[in-house]
């Protein structure tokens, strides 16, 4: 029988994971709405984590919890305009991991989807959890984000 | 990305504030190497010569995050005392120990700075003259050394004995207090 992975110290997982959660939130909010969010995520992993009964996928975890507030965020928030980034030129269809970048452009469950899985290495299990759908959702947001991601940035030039 | 210093800071004093702490702590830097102090809302509760995060987790509960502001009065008592300028803590005291454990540790806690006791006149102390052993093994675990003097006891002859943290830790602690 497997032993069950012990949870972590607070400090340690929060030590682990703060920096790149605060960058996935960067990704998808914008700076000044992505430190909010940061500490609500953090705050919440906090109080959920006596409740944790193993310490597995403790990043796919945190990564859920953010994923709930951003949306919950970007449902609220009114688009800004002159946020898109510049893009680099290069011939060719560029690869899936260069896209994520520029998911910006996406609605926000491809989005969230595509940053995810590119930017973040989730599986589509933990992104359909993340997402509060199915892993097949999951694989269908992303491969459509990725669809729309070429038509508007390597199809079009 | 790196945490923006004020954003890290902001997030450990909310865990705080909210109660969502089984402990905050702090490393300290004193003579005898650095020590782990932790402290819950109640007051300080361990104080550790080994900086061991896991063993605090696995005595207190998972929730514990270093806050260095909440273990900043500890850290300044700490710090006069090496100094030679405290003689007695004034802290709130969160003791985590089982009866004859803490009835040990309240009865110490009367043995003033500077001062010695034996095994056996703790024992006769708390009302249990042949307990010297059992006293031992209460003050060899004990939670939060230096605050709770358990330097200052020793055999029936004057010899040291035993301490937790290490015999030249408790030399040099009774040399600072000018009984060596």
């Amino acid at each position: 029988m497997m032993e069950p992975m012990a949870i972590p110290p607070f400090e340690r997982f929060y030590e682990s994971h703060a920096g790149e959660v605060l960058g996935y939130l960067t990704r998808l909010l914008g700076r000044e709405t992505a430190e909010d969010a940061w500490q609500e995520t953090f705050l919440r992993a906090l109080r959920g984590y006596p409740q944790l009964r193993h310490g597995r996928h403790l990043r796919a975890w945190v990564f859920t919890i953010a994923t709930r507030i951003a949306l919950d965020e970007r449902r609220r928030a009114r688009p800004r305009a002159g946020e898109l980034p510049d893009l680099p030129v290069t011939d060719g269809a560029p690869a899936y991991a260069e896209l994520a970048p520029y998911a910006d452009d996406l609605p926000q469950t491809e989005r969230a989807a595509v940053v995810l899985r590119y930017g973040y290495d989730l599986d589509y299990a933990q992104i359909g959890d993340a997402l509060g759908s199915s892993a097949q959702a999951a694989r269908q947001a992303a491969s459509s984000g990725v669809r729309r991601l070429r038509r508007i940035h390597v199809d079009s030039r | 990305m790196s945490i923006p210093a004020e954003l890290d800071r902001g997030f450990r004093e909310a865990a705080v504030t909210e109660g969502l702490l089984d402990a905050a702590y702090d490393l300290v830097e004193t003579p005898l190497g650095t020590v782990l102090v932790a402290a819950t809302d109640r007051g300080l509760c361990r104080l550790s010569y080994a900086a061991d995060v896991d063993a605090l987790a696995a005595a207190l509960g998972p929730r514990v995050l270093r806050v260095p502001a909440q273990l900043d009065e500890a850290r300044r008592q700490l710090d006069e005392y090496f100094a030679g300028e405290r003689r007695d803590f004034e802290l709130p005291i969160d003791l985590r120990a089982a009866p004859f454990q803490r009835h040990v540790l309240q009865e110490l806690a009367r043995v003033p700075f500077g001062e010695l006791a034996t095994y056996g006149e703790l024992a006769r102390r708390i009302g249990n003259p042949r307990a010297a052993r059992a006293v031992g093994g209460a003050l060899n675990r004990n939670p939060i050394p230096i605050v709770f003097p358990c330097h200052r006891v020793v055999g029936a002859s004057g010899a040291l004995v035993g301490y937790a943290g290490g015999l030249d830790r408790k030399r040099a602690l009774l040399a600072l207090e000018g009984v060596l």
